[in-house]
């Protein structure tokens, strides 16, 4: 198929982006949404311009490093997906495709598509850890028996890969649904408890600092998140939250 | 130079006790002023990073990525060994022990085997007590599964992403490390030499991949946890970004590269599509624990398949050839991932490849919807003989248990595997070859040390499913922060390593030297243009089936192209920005040199072992062929070709175990 792409260049943190015109040809529909992005890369360095940056790395879906919002939405259209699946079956002959980064305060513009998300890293270095040491002995795994139930809600909120669509999705640039999704994996295993007040108190206030806006429930987090973390989770981070400052 | 793989005396089962009684240890207050570098941050570098830091030394960690989080061991999807013997099914250390020197077709060390089946069991309390979210029964206790290549039920898991959920542990680890100030974190950055002073590893010369300036960082021991070289096929399910950059630079400052041609081809991965595609993507090896992989038994199917006028849910159970079945009675569709790897081969070799290219095969989870579907329906009181309702409550099960595969191989295919059985072929995956250590861990420059898929030296020459993980997290929390603090216990008045040696003043000099003639080259082919090449040389000569006359080719071929990179490559843009072309052509320019070797070391090794397959050593039946004067361990010194390389042997000793034919059947 023969497509129009629309994409955000920018060459540096100082200097102003803009979107620009490629035409591009020949993509077939197994592709995926970066080997798209690398034929035309192809294209360019042989032409001698610069190739668009944007980042990637696992390219199945669980690293968390490929972004793009395509087309007004994170990931682009497909549900329950990373850029790296969204495969261009999803298109069709003709189509013309805007590209651009993720965008939010806390996420600056390194270079074209790609951002800086270590906002994310440093809420987590305020508290996403149960403060055990890792070379001390620990008590035998099955003496902390965990009801299924919790276990697997837990598994689920942990399978958050920190790609930053959630932020990217909401009009707030709210990070509350990332955070949540640590918050809630600790606070449904009684493993967690022990730190539960301190961990989301500095969590959050960690979260405030960096510039991330507020929760106001529009749930457009959930919809564009590529592995289907759930708003219940916000509700609980809440409830902790709630909760840590009464003790606190 | 002999190697010295320095194994402590005593009996096999004391070996590591006796070791860490005896070491001498570095006192709190001295640790404080050691320094030590960790390149890496997945489950090895990551653990290290976390234990290293929490014992109290000053650690500085480097990784490729954005974040450490996203280290390509985030991907491993299907298990984590541990002898627990949770299940009361005979599991024990001796049997994980046993288990991974035969599966690794017995060419890895008994002593560092033995020490990582022992901290096995640790690593599970470990990994719970920091809240890793692993699968459980209803009574709340932990649930394993089985893995290839074993008789027992000893792989922990969370669904299928396993290698997410115990990183992301590790990275909780690192992060409360950083959070303290203790490990000093350095995203973005690609480690691209390894200083030696007097002697010794003292630092590293690095690059940071966003304002492309070089950095000198020194310590008084540097650890390299950088994984494994499978990109050097070019296609392989490693992660992009995944290279042999680290450990080959140390390779040409003077440590030992072992074993290069073992490299592990996965059976179970989506089979390649077209010439666009630039990964390949795994499909868990714990789906064969409930798949069962078959092609026709009849030609004239496969070529109705192949048209498009027949579904494989047509073919009757008379005419599929349960292939590993048949061959392999007693281990079936659970034989190690070596042996399913060349049946599926010979199979497609004579003609019964299931897709238009004719390389694949199918992975088949009927029967397993009929026996989870039934079973429900018995728990659920519900009527066993509804065959609509089972299937669908088998399919209930299978989601719960591998549901993101499944997704994963419907977003990728286009086929939903629910309804149509998966087709899958052989991907490199991983790579058993790596530096050479000794059971410290360091490799043979003093206060070296190499973890993880880096090193060489626990799967021999095949690994088991699910001990990747087991290995990289034993590495990182339990051995290397004993092994490495013996040896800086010498380091206590050493003070601070300086960073203006003409030793570091040398080894930048050689980056940026480097760094500026790939960027000024202004050649005529892309770095992807190179690399390819590379890896149609690499699967075609050095892949699945090797034989001498197709590895000297390659060895020519490689060096061939080596120097037209070098001449013709074209990288655009700048040193001084984010410029992902110029990370790539630093690490294509290794792979290049990395293939040479491989090649050689494939050519040397005149036997068949585990992942390596030499067509002339095979037994009447295709199975491989070992020599029992190729029981040794093959480490390269560098000589300014790898062609060049000189090979030192370490002789492998099997004191506790039998070697012997090793049968699946």
């Amino acid at each position: 198929m023969k497509l129009t792409l629309k994409i955000w260049r920018q060459k540096n943190a100082d200097t102003k982006g803009k979107l620009v015109d490629y035409q591009i040809d020949g993509i077939d529909g197994d592709m995926s949404f970066l080997e798209m992005l690398d034929v035309l890369n192809g294209q360019l360095i042989n032409k001698g311009e610069e190739p668009v940056a944007f980042d990637h790395d696992c390219r199945e879906g669980i690293c968390g490093s490929c972004s793009l919002f395509i087309n007004g939405e994170a990931h682009g259209p497909d549900r329950l997906v990373t850029t790296c699946q969204l495969h261009m079956r999803m298109f069709k002959d003709g189509d013309t495709i805007h590209i651009e980064p993720f965008r939010a305060t806390a996420f600056p513009v390194i270079k074209d598509l790609v951002v800086d998300r270590g906002s994310f890293d440093r809420v987590q270095h305020a508290g996403g850890f149960i403060s055990v040491n890792t070379s001390g002995k620990t008590v035998d795994a099955n003496t902390i028996p965990v009801n299924k139930h919790d276990a697997d809600m837990s598994f689920m909120a942990a399978t958050c890969i920190g790609c930053g669509a959630c932020v990217a999705s909401c009009k707030n640039s709210s990070a509350m649904l990332f955070v949540s999704a640590k918050v809630s994996q600790f606070a449904l295993l009684p493993q967690g408890k022990i730190e539960a007040t301190e961990r989301v108190l500095n969590m959050v206030k960690q979260m405030d600092e960096e510039g991330f806006g507020n929760c106001t429930n529009t749930g457009a987090c959930e919809v564009e998140c590529p592995k289907g973390i759930s708003l219940e989770n916000i509700a609980r981070m809440n409830r902790e939250y709630l909760s840590a400052t009464f003790k606190g | 130079m002999a190697l010295d793989p320095k194994i402590p005396e005593g009996p096999l089962a004391d070996k590591w006790t006796n070791y860490k009684n005896h070491i001498d240890l570095v006192n709190p207050a001295n640790k404080r002023n050691i320094d030590v570098i960790v390149i890496g941050t997945g489950l090895a570098g990551g653990s290290a990073a976390a234990t290293l830091a929490e014992l109290g030394y000053n650690v500085k960690a480097f990784c490729f990525q954005d974040s450490p989080r996203r280290a390509h061991s985030i991907a491993a999807q299907g298990g984590i060994n541990a002898a627990k013997n949770y299940q009361g099914d005979g599991d024990s250390v001796y049997r994980l022990f046993y288990d991974t020197v035969k599966g690794g077709d017995y060419r890895s060390r008994e002593a560092n085997v033995y020490r990582l089946a022992e901290v096995s069991s640790n690593i599970i309390d470990q990994c719970v007590a920091q809240g890793v979210p692993f699968a459980r029964e209803y009574g709340g206790y932990l649930d394993n599964r089985s893995f290839g290549g074993v008789l027992v039920s000893r792989t922990f898991y969370a669904a299928g992403q396993t290698g997410q959920q115990l990183l992301l542990g590790a990275y909780s680890a690192m992060n409360r490390q950083i959070g303290r100030g203790k490990i000093k974190m350095y995203n973005r950055h690609e480690m691209l030499d390894v200083v030696v002073v007097g002697g010794k590893a003292r630092g590293i010369i690095a690059r940071n991949l966003v304002t492309g300036e070089i950095e000198r960082h020194s310590a008084h021991a540097v650890v390299l946890g950088s994984g494994g070289y499978g990109n050097v096929f070019f296609l392989s399910t490693n992660a992009m970004g995944s290279n042999v950059t680290a450990a080959w630079k140390a390779h040409k400052r003077g440590a030992f590269f072992a074993n290069p041609c073992y490299t592990q081809i996965h059976p179970t991965c989506i089979p390649v599509s077209g010439d666009h595609q630039s990964k390949l993507t795994l499909m868990s090896e714990s789906l064969r624990n409930d798949g069962r992989i078959w092609v026709p038994k009849n030609m004239d199917d496969v070529k109705a398949i192949r048209e498009g006028n027949l579904k494989p849910t047509a073919i009757p159970e008379e005419n599929r050839d349960y292939y590993l079945e048949r061959r392999y009675p007693a281990f079936g569709n659970l034989v190690p991932r070596d042996v399913a790897s060349r049946a599926a081969k010979e199979r497609c070799d004579e003609g019964y490849g299931v897709n238009k290219t004719g390389e694949a095969v199918y992975l088949d989870f009927a029967a397993a919807f009929q026996r989870y579907g039934k079973e429900r329906a018995h728990v659920r009181g519900l009527d066993e003989n509804d065959a609509a309702l089972v299937k669908r409550l088998g399919q209930e099960v299978i989601k719960e248990k591998y549901g993101n595969l499944f997704q994963m191989y419907e977003k990728i295919v286009d086929q939903n595997p629910y309804e149509t059985p998966m087709m899958i072929y052989p991907a490199v995956h991983y790579t058993m070859g790596g530096l050479w250590v000794d059971y410290n861990l360091m490799t043979n420059i003093p206060g070296l040390y190499s973890i993880g898929e880096a090193n060489f030296s626990d799967h021999g020459a095949n690994r088991l499913g699910a001990s990747a993980l087991m290995q990289g997290l034993a590495d990182g929390y339990f051995v290397l922060p004993y092994t490495i603090g013996d040896y800086l216990s010498k380091d206590i008045r050493t003070g601070k390593i300086p960073t203006d040696s003409p030793e570091f003043d040398q080894a930048e000099k050689n980056v940026k030297e480097n760094l500026d003639h790939l960027i000024n080259n202004n050649g005529s082919h892309s770095v992807d243009y190179f690399h390819k090449k590379l890896g149609k040389i690499m699967w075609n000569k050095c892949g699945m089936a090797r034989n001498a006359e197709g590895l000297r080719e390659a060895i020519v071929q490689i060096s061939e192209l080596r120097k037209e990179f070098w001449k013709d490559v074209r990288v655009p843009g700048t040193q001084n920005e984010l410029n992902e072309e110029l990370a790539k052509a630093m690490r294509v320019a290794d792979f290049l040199e990395l293939g040479e070797l491989f090649a050689k070391d494939a050519l040397q090794r005149e036997e068949s072992a585990g992942g390596h397959f030499r067509e002339e050593h095979q037994t009447a039946e295709g199975e491989a062929l070992r020599s029992p004067e190729f029981q040794f361990v093959s480490a390269w010194e560098y000589q300014g070709e790898p062609k060049d390389a000189i090979l030192h042997k370490e002789e492998l000793e099997y004191e506790n175990i039998e070697v012997k034919e090793r049968s699946y059947k």
